[in-house]
């Protein structure tokens, strides 16, 4: 199976770019490419992941800065080409931010950062984030994040929910979806999402981090096999093939 | 010396004794000014000596006392002091660059920025060697927790240190919190940094080679932090809360760029030196960079970007705004530099150049303010160096001579074990920790329950293991004792985790050195750590001495907090807390004689804080740590935790804690013969104590270790059921026990 070319937007206050690059190349055996955000080249990226950390120091509202830096403009039309993008943590928060992924991240709901590993359960496994995962499946994976809080209005969850769109909910050990198990708040405990096309994922928690056993639990690996086996066993059309 | 024009003098107030008073400085410190130059100082000049003969900068009242610490050898690089941090070659040509630092006054007025400026100091120390940061850690400790001043700083400090190390993206891994009264409105806030660096990668803080270009990177200069040093070098008091200006404010995100962009210019190859900016500004920098040279500097202050109008020389020169650095590199070499860091949209200017005849002359729009031999100002060189008065403390008497016969037994020791497990001082940190990031750079080892935090090398594949540590009541009773069981203990956890310590960095915070008692706790503590650290051959990489840590009520418990770094060859070799499997044999290896003087169960059952610190005999000490290190490398330890604070009770109860976040909760059963009271036996704090647990059937390959070794071993239980039982007088459920741990510092915070 060839490897994919994931490349790794950096925005400047992005942290956790080495992380994904580690985890894809080094653990997961992908191509990575770190891709600084004033370049406005995707480099022949088949997967785009913005990664998670504190863009222009999350200052203003997470995100809201970074959707403007000069690459996001090739990102965008990316993922209007059909060409999938991963935002985690941060990297969800400017998903959000530039419009590709309906919602909001607000502060956490008791208002403190939160770092600490929660249970996630798979809610389909028809798309290409979760192909390798069975639905219900509860996922082991940390989270580490002060504004993870999803937010949307009505129709915008409505239409979520029946389109299927929501991949991860905050759950207990056993699957249950309860208050007790929501560590920021968020509506529906939703914890990941994808677009209408599933081309684009956001998601708070970080499969990345969580893919070595010396660390902890590798559940994070399922969700980035999910991706390197859908991208290229199920023919998706990425950005590379098409042009 | 006489380039000093007369309109340099006319701008600036004119300086007399009573002005250096006002800065700090004693009559005889200011006739050493007037004697080395010869004349009267500028405004600027006397403000440059003022800060950089504070105690903070100068290290004057303890320098002399350090210097009978072990400051080499073993895997030291660097001499202790020699430059930011300490430099520990951990093999593979790479290093270890480490440090820990007070940032207690600032915290104490503004707990929030104090904190956070308090992390990003201590990071910068660590990036200006060319070490990438991997690891934050960080020791506080804060007065009563039933006091709303304490929730609040405690608040504060903690959002501090989590927003500046999360947004930064280094891992808070490991730390202590400790409550006592003594500390009220005297919170110590000590942030350690740990970074990896390859030999031929690290820089220097020097500044040499005539004609080299001096630029300044990173932020511009503000208001803000003038005189911090000088304020962290006096006592806390009500007028304290007027100094709030002189607490810096910190930006991490721009810390995260600096850290890239002066990664990638020392990475060229064109850096000749490096310092970073904290204490003192451009002051400290120009000098030490200039005396570590032997050479001198011009500086222009107008080329400094300001970021407030009209700022004065002397304020410029005595700026704390964080996130700046100083670099000198080749006149060439300057648009490489300059590069680098347009791309991380930071500044980068030059300010000056280097000059061999040693005086740093600064200008301001081209009108010298001040004309200074840079040796003069530093430690080391002209800086004073004063042997102080000491004297053993009077309470000694008292604390000593309490008759600890006369402490009542309790009736319900379970009753007690569940009190001291919600202890602010032994439950469990998770409210606090939660809020730091502590996997960030995806290298920290996930530890059910480890006693130090263990930190993967991608670099090298081996480990490292950090902790911090120090029992500060121990210390209060007996300095001598209770810095070497600091040392100690740091060491006994490093090895839990099955590491072989290599260096200690240290904290020493303590009141007023002119108070011949707290000099003599000072001088007392100099000697257990450095006694320690012979013993162990964990020699001292370097650290921070903070003093004048006094509230209107006293002052502080003296708290020599020990940083200590530890190996791991082997990744197999790391070993958590935590009880494995039904039926493993637990094993006790050092003596309990019921040591109750100065413990956690005497202060909080008792409410008393006597008795002499627990006795430690070095060898002793070494031996327990060296044979649980060899039965930990046989493969034969399934877990280990040290007996500390709470005593074996404690530490038994915490190995079951451990099991609960796996899902699978243990108990054990203890069955051993006390032959002490019962309540000396269950919480007394002997030192030298290991609890490990191995497979059945292995106990016979840990007698004999241990009987090899001489270190007093006995098999005390075995790893059963859901329920700590001990001797028929302690009967406790795991799950209980866990939900009392878990919950009590959120239920007090609240």
């Amino acid at each position: 199976m060839p490897a994919l070319t994931f490349g790794i937007v950096v925005f400047p206050g992005s942290n956790c770019d080495h992380d994904a690059q580690y985890a894809l190349g080094t653990v997961c055996g992908q191509e990575t490419r770190l891709l600084w955000h004033k370049e406005t080249s995707l480099q022949g990226a088949d997967v785009i992941i913005l990664p998670g950390g504190f863009s222009y120091g999350d200052y203003l509202r997470c995100g809201a800065i970074a959707r403007f830096s000069p690459i996001m403009k090739e990102v965008i039309a990316f993922a209007n080409d059909g060409g999938t993008v991963i935002g985690i943590c941060n990297g969800f928060q400017i998903l959000c931010e530039a419009g590709l992924l309906p919602g909001v991240l607000l502060r956490n709901e008791q208002l403190r950062f939160s770092c600490s590993y929660v249970h996630l359960r798979v809610e389909q496994n028809t798309s290409r984030y979760t192909s390798a995962c069975v639905p219900g499946e509860v996922l082991r994976i940390p989270i580490a994040h002060g504004d993870g809080n999803y937010f949307a209005d009505a129709e915008t969850l409505r239409t979520l929910e029946e389109k299927r769109r929501v991949l991860f909910r905050y759950c207990d050990p056993d699957g249950t979806v309860s208050g007790g198990a929501n560590p920021n708040g968020s509506l529906r405990n939703i914890a990941g999402i994808m677009n209408e096309q599933g081309n684009v994922m956001g998601m708070m928690p970080h499969p990345e981090r969580a893919v070595e056993a010396l660390l902890g639990p590798t559940d994070g690996r399922k969700v980035l096999r999910s991706i390197i086996e859908s991208v290229v066993v199920h023919g998706e059309l990425t950005h590379s093939s098409l042009s | 010396m006489n380039d000093l024009k007369s309109g340099a003098r006319a701008a600036e107030p004119a300086v007399d004794l009573e002005v250096a008073r006002k800065h700090g400085l004693t009559e005889e410190e200011y006739g050493r000014i007037l004697a080395i130059l010869g004349r009267t100082p500028t405004y600027t000049e006397l403000g440059v000596y003022s800060v950089m003969w504070s105690e903070h900068c100068s290290y004057k009242n303890s320098i002399a006392e350090l210097k009978k610490l072990p400051r080499s050898g073993g895997r030291l690089l660097v001499d202790a002091g020699a430059e930011n941090a300490g430099l520990v070659d951990i093999g593979g040509g790479y290093a270890i660059a480490f440090k820990i630092e007070s940032h207690n006054h600032p915290s104490a007025v503004e707990p929030y920025q104090g904190a956070a400026t308090g992390v990003g100091g201590i990071m910068r120390d660590i990036f200006t060697m060319g070490a990438r940061p991997i690891a934050a850690l960080n020791s506080l400790r804060f007065g009563s927790l039933e006091s709303p001043r304490t929730k609040y700083l405690l608040k504060g400090i903690v959002k501090g240190i989590g927003d500046y190390g999360n947004s930064f993206g280094v891992p808070t891994v490991a730390g202590e919190i400790y409550f006592d009264k003594c500390y009220n409105e005297n919170p110590l806030v000590n942030a350690m940094a740990v970074g990896i660096v390859r030999h031929d990668q690290a820089a220097s803080a020097i500044a040499k080679g005539e004609g080299n270009i001096v630029l300044i990177v990173g932020s511009s200069t503000g208001r803000d932090g003038i005189h911090g040093a000088t304020f962290a070098s006096e006592e806390i008091s009500e007028a304290s809360e007027a100094k709030r200006p002189s607490v810096q404010v910190g930006d991490p995100f721009t810390e995260k760029l600096l850290l890239e962009a002066t990664l990638e210019a020392i990475a060229t190859g064109v850096v000749i030196g490096i310092q970073d900016m904290g204490a003192a500004g451009i002051s400290c920098s120009t000098s030490e960079m200039s005396a570590k040279g032997n050479s001198g500097m011009t500086i222009e202050l107008s080329r400094v970007p300001a970021r407030e109008k009209e700022m004065t020389a002397y304020e410029l020169m005595l700026s704390e705004s964080q996130e700046r650095m100083l670099l000198v590199v080749k006149p060439e070499h300057t648009q490489i530099v300059e590069k680098i860091f347009q791309k991380w949209d930071l500044q980068c200017q030059a300010i000056g150049k280097v000059h061999s005849d040693g005086f740093l002359r600064v200008t301001m729009h081209g009108v010298n303010v001040a004309t200074m031999p840079a040796e003069t100002l530093v430690l080391g060189g002209g800086a004073p160096v004063y042997h102080r008065e000491f004297t053993e403390p009077s309470y000694l008497k008292s604390t000593r001579s309490y008759d600890l016969k006369t402490i009542k037994e309790p009736n319900d020791y379970t009753g007690v074990l569940y009190k001291l497990l919600e202890a602010p001082n032994i439950c469990s940190r998770r409210w606090v920790t939660r809020q730091y990031d502590s996997m960030v750079r995806t290298n920290t080892v996930g530890l059910d329950f480890g006693d130090a935090a263990v930190i993967r090398l991608k670099e090298l594949q081996k480990a490292i293991a950090v902790k911090t540590d120090c029992n500060s009541r121990y210390v209060y009773l007996n300095p001598y004792v209770g810095a070497q069981i600091a040392v100690a203990e740091s060491a006994r956890n490093v090895v839990c985790v099955g590491a072989k310590p290599l260096a200690i960095t240290n904290c020493l915070n303590f009141g007023n050195p002119y108070k011949p008692e707290i000099f003599w706790q000072f001088r007392e503590s100099i000697r257990g750590i450095a006694d320690a650290c012979r013993a162990l051959e964990t020699p001292v990489t370097g650290g921070n001495v903070s003093f004048y840590n006094e509230n209107p009520d006293g002052p502080i418990y003296p708290t020599p907090v020990i940083g200590m770094l530890g190996e791991i060859e082997n990744m197999d070799h790391i070993t958590d807390a935590a009880f494995k499997a039904e039926g493993d044999e637990i094993y006790l290896l050092g003596e309990t004689k019921g040591h109750i003087g100065g413990s956690e169960y005497l202060s909080l059952i008792h409410g008393l804080a006597v008795g002499d610190a627990p006795a430690i005999d070095l060898k002793a000490e070494r031996s327990v740590q060296d044979t649980v290190l060899r039965l930990i490398h046989a493969g034969l330890v399934k877990s280990a935790h040290d007996v500390s604070d709470g005593g074996l009770a404690i530490a038994l109860a915490e190995c079951c804690l451990a099991t609960v976040q796996t899902g699978r909760p243990l108990g054990a059963r203890i069955q051993v013969k006390a032959g002490i009271r019962n309540d000396h036996f269950l919480f007394g704090e002997d030192q030298s104590r290991i609890v490990i647990s191995v497979a059945e059937g292995n106990g016979d390959q840990i007698d004999r270790a241990c009987s090899q070794a001489n270190v007093p071993v006995q098999r005390i239980g075995t790893v059963r059921g859901t329920r700590l039982e001990i001797n028929e007088v302690v009967n406790a459920g795991v799950e209980e026990m866990a939900q009392r741990f878990n919950e009590s510092l959120e239920k007090q915070l609240i």
